[in-house]
């Protein structure tokens, strides 16, 4: 009864359609957040499946929701260890997580309004409702930046991927590459300082060398130290500096110029396996990838011809060069691969896009094969990109529709070889 | 449990004391897959039981049949065994309340109709040889095709002409007959089936309006007069949700459906074939197992298993350029009956099911009955379809079912809104998807609503009808290609070869909620432009 009320309230405010299309849109996406419409079948099947491309598209923000607790928690950890105060795990949870905060929330809410304004006027425009495609990719985004990354790099990155490379081939389920990835891409080749080197993963600080200060902002200063003083809590310190002994160096780059043995002079595989290491938001622990990992494939979200490919190809291919050899980075057992860099993160998450992906069950087995074989190729091979899986997967969006043809012109032979039988 | 919570709590505040990451694992793995499950189950499981719970649906509905799995064999009933079984192992079974129970209503149905709408390829405007006020026979002509003035369409009872009901462009959509209490027939005077010609037998069915009981595949139509068959398929069991019995629909016609083969064997040139279901409890009837002069098929599968276009493909599929018939069961029987009892006998049993009937079960009525007639009191809020709820068609109660229908699937209207319904479902539905507990409880009733569960939106997720269509026919591809006007593709993937039911529950599952059948059913159309 509440409920009728309130849904009353909110529809009194509805816009009319005609003069407002950029305010109707809006009202209609948030209608339709909070109440799924009365509307009922016309023609064709009467009954509908319960399930509609929200909840899909939930269920993945849901999977990455650990991701993102700990990839707060990890940014204030790195920030701490980097100037040498509460090095231990649980120390200074509080700080760190309101450090975390304090850099993920305006990257989440620029990535948003940016996003969202887009989306909502490309569907204004083209007078239909609002499309989920966002929720994901608005997800994605924070998660595989560095978390320093200048708000107006970010908000150009979001408005290039979306415009160009979504809205322009006609929106949510016509884009041929994976949104996030594309803003991130367009950042690496853009402003390659902001988001590659040894400098950028570990934030807050002046300069990523031993003697610069710690810098805090606005937010730390004027909200979260009054708030701890009054809680009695320990507090930002006024001025730090980085220790001496500190290197922003990501576990890749170690290993790209040490091998593994580089890797395990700083890292044990237990913190790599951990994620309590420099490195996107997002990608840093493995076992909480995992959860998402199984969460996507127990609900059927992500395909798990994709990811069972991925996994499979980068195995195969880090084996392989495991005995050719001829570098350090070749001679990493092929089993550490999945604890660098964002392996894991990429096969699970942004691989699995359906509207980028092969659609052809043989496709996604393809598809995700290639994945990991082009991942580990890039990440191993080509000394100009520390990491491989961000263009792996933009190669293989490219390439997707090409399977796909491949594999459903397969089909077309043995359909017409059957019929002449 | 004591012991288990203290246990735990060491277990957890040990790691807080933790001097390096390798002691923190073990608790950190802990914890992780705690969360997990518990995400899982409180994301899909437990809204969805509390709502089982809440509507008393706990119950399990008594299997009719097994669901088979994708790899682990199957156990055929005792009377499918040790014959050849085709079984199919995709497809998906909606549950839903109101099957039809196994007894005969006693309904008065006193108007029925004749649509032309019902048959493709008749329009424009058929020619009307009746008008308002005259008296017909059952078996009388009420009209026939412009193009093709031999196909003609009888009257299935005797009485008045009450109302010729025009649609857009004055074309009819309904020629509307108040029935007498005593239907009188027109006599008939079939030629002998076995002797006489495949042309007299062409040119006696077209007289005495039985050619429209023939539907062709590929595109669903009456098929033109001097079409010669290559095979004629008849399915003698249906998987839809709701369908009725079809041992129920031959009961006592066993005489008349032989017949109606024996005449059906004379018009094709290769054979006719009967799908008969190795998936039941009951095996099926005599009057199908015994049979003579047929192709016999067991099929062994679900929904949609059951559908004609499903078992022609597993038989001899339509190759390019071929063209098959299909009728129903009844559609059979009717047919025999012109030579048994030498009269147009439009008898139909027609099943009344779904959560919005009065009463289920089975109605003896005839064919284009009034819908309001035949459920008996309409209800607020219901759907009366003609047909199953997957590919029927909408009918008010004053409408009438349609020619080649066997059910009226009666459900509740589904316009209510449901808050956050995407993410805490207050209300049940059928789904295939794992995002919700639907696939941990596989036997569970719904009574199915009409409500859409969600908005239109572009295809996204591919994977969608894998495993709804045991046919080799990529669906997501073919819809695509037929978007794209892309003719010889959406033949290459094998378009001719399905009909709108065939998809009708990959629409059903579409998480895009798009209209696969319209789609489908436009290709459709785009080719047969082309072949007239």
């Amino acid at each position: 009864m509440r409920m009728k009320k309130l849904r009353e309230l909110f529809q009194r405010f509805e816009p009319d359609k005609k003069e407002h299309p950029l305010l109707h849109t809006l009202y209609d996406g948030l209608f339709t957040f909070f109440f799924v419409p009365n509307t009922v079948t016309t023609q064709g099947a009467h009954i509908r499946d319960k399930v509609d491309l929200k909840r899909v598209m939930v269920t993945v923000v849901l999977a990455l929701t650990l991701c993102y607790i700990f990839g707060i928690w990890n940014i204030g950890h790195q920030h701490f260890l980097a100037i040498g105060q509460y090095t231990g795990l649980f120390e200074g949870l509080h700080l760190k997580f309101a450090f975390g905060l304090a850099k993920i929330l305006p990257i989440f809410i620029v990535t948003h309004l940016v996003g969202l304004g887009i989306e909502f006027y490309y569907a204004a425009k083209r007078g239909h409702s609002i499309e989920e495609g966002f929720l994901v990719t608005g997800a994605l985004i924070p998660l595989i930046m560095p978390p320093d990354i200048p708000l107006w790099i970010l908000a150009v990155g979001v408005a290039f991927a979306l415009i160009l490379g979504k809205e322009a081939f006609g929106g949510t389920g016509m884009n041929v590459w994976n949104i996030a990835l594309l803003t991130r891409v367009f950042i690496f080749f853009s402003y390659p300082a902001v988001i590659s080197g040894d400098e950028v993963w570990v934030a807050g600080l002046e300069a990523a060398k031993p003697g610069a200060a710690a810098q805090y902002g606005w937010i730390e200063t004027h909200l979260f130290n009054p708030l701890f003083e009054l809680l009695g809590l320990s507090t930002f310190p006024d001025s730090a500096t980085v220790v001496d002994t500190f290197s922003g160096a990501t576990p890749l780059s170690l290993a790209f110029t040490g091998g593994w043995d580089a890797v395990t002079a700083r890292f044990s595989p237990a913190e790599l396996w951990f994620g309590a290491i420099p490195g996107s938001v997002g990608e840093v622990s493995k076992p909480l990838i995992l959860a998402g990992m199984a969460i996507l494939l127990i609900t059927g979200v992500a395909s798990w011809r994709i990811i069972a490919g991925g996994i499979l190809g980068a195995a195969i291919t880090a084996w392989l060069l495991n005995l050719w050899g001829a570098t350090p980075m070749m001679q990493i057992p092929w089993y550490y691969h999945f604890y660098l860099g964002s392996a894991l993160f990429a096969i699970t998450f942004m691989a699995t896009d359906p509207v980028t992906a092969s659609t052809t069950p043989m496709g996604k087995w393809i598809y995700g094969l290639l994945i990991g074989f082009f991942g580990i190729i890039v990440r191993v091979i080509n000394p100009a990109y520390p990491e491989g899986w961000m263009l792996a997967i933009l190669f293989m969006n490219t390439f997707a529709p090409l399977i796909d043809h491949i594999v459903i012109e397969m089909k077309i032979k043995r359909r017409l070889s059957r019929a002449k039988v | 449990m004591k012991r288990v919570l203290f246990s735990a709590f060491f277990f957890y505040s040990s790691a807080l004391y933790a001097q390096s990451v390798e002691e923190v694992l073990p608790q950190f793995h802990a914890l992780i897959a705690g969360l997990t499950v518990l995400f899982l189950i409180f994301y899909i499981g437990v809204p969805q039981y509390a709502l089982y719970r809440a509507r008393g649906w706990v119950g399990n509905r008594k299997r009719r049949y097994s669901r088979p799995t994708r790899i682990l064999p199957v156990r055929l009933p005792d009377y499918a065994r040790g014959k050849k079984v085709h079984i199919l192992r995709q497809g998906h079974d909606i549950v839903l309340s109101g099957e039809p129970q196994n007894k005969l209503i006693d309904r008065t149905v006193r108007h029925y109709a004749i649509q032309p709408t019902n048959f493709r390829g008749i329009f424009p405007i058929p020619k009307l040889t009746v008008q308002i006020g005259d008296r017909v026979k059952a078996g009388d002509v009420l009209y026939y095709q412009r193009y093709q003035p031999k196909i003609q369409h009888v009257s299935p009872v005797s009485g008045e002409i009450v109302a010729i009901n025009r649609g857009r462009k004055r074309s009819i959509i309904e020629v509307v007959i108040a029935a007498d209490e005593q239907t009188e027939y027109k006599p008939l005077h079939p030629p002998d089936w076995k002797n006489s010609s495949r042309e007299e037998l062409v040119e006696f069915l077209l007289q005495c309006g039985a050619w429209p009981l023939f539907n062709q595949r590929p595109y669903d139509i009456i098929p033109p007069i001097n079409a010669v068959p290559r095979d004629i398929f008849i399915s003698t069991f249906s998987t839809a949700p709701l369908a009725p019995d079809y041992n129920m629909i031959v009961n006592g016609h066993g005489e008349a459906f032989q017949m109606g083969l024996n005449v059906l064997s004379r018009l094709t040139s290769g054979k006719v074939h009967l799908g008969l279901n190795a998936n039941g409890i009951f095996p099926p009837a005599k009057e199908y197992t015994e049979a003579s002069g047929v192709e016999k098929h067991w099929f062994y599968g679900i929904h949609p298993t059951g559908n004609v276009g499903v078992q022609i493909h597993h038989i001899a599929p339509i190759r390019s350029g071929d063209v098959v018939w299909t009728l129903t069961v009844q559609q059979v029987i009717q047919l025999g009956k012109i030579w048994t009892e030498q009269k147009w006998v439009a008898d139909r049993v027609i099943a009344i099911a779904g959560a919005g009937a009065e009463e289920t079960g089975y109605v003896r009525t005839k064919v284009g009955a009034n819908i309001g007639e035949l459920i008996g009191e309409p209800r607020e809020k219901t759907r009366y379809i003609s047909g199953d709820v997957l590919s029927g068609e909408t009918k008010a109660p004053h409408q009438f079912l349609n020619w080649q229908h066997e059910m009226v699937s009666c459900i509740p209207e589904g316009d209510y809104f449901e808050p956050f319904g995407w993410l805490v479902p207050s209300r049940v539905a059928p789904s295939r998807s794992r995002t919700l507990a639907n696939f941990v409880f596989p036997n569970k009733v719904f009574d199915g609503d009409t409500n859409t569960h969600g908005e239109k939106r572009a295809f996204v997720m591919s994977d969608d009808y894998d495993g709804l269509l045991p046919m080799d026919i990529p669906l997501y591809h073919l819809m695509k290609a037929i978007l794209v006007n892309d003719y010889d593709k959406m033949e290459q993937l094998g378009i001719k070869e399905l009909s709108e039911e065939d998809v009708a529950l990959a629409e059903w599952r579409c998480t895009s909620k798009q209209p696969l059948q319209q789609i489908l059913r436009r290709g459709l159309e785009m080719w047969r432009e082309q072949e007239m």
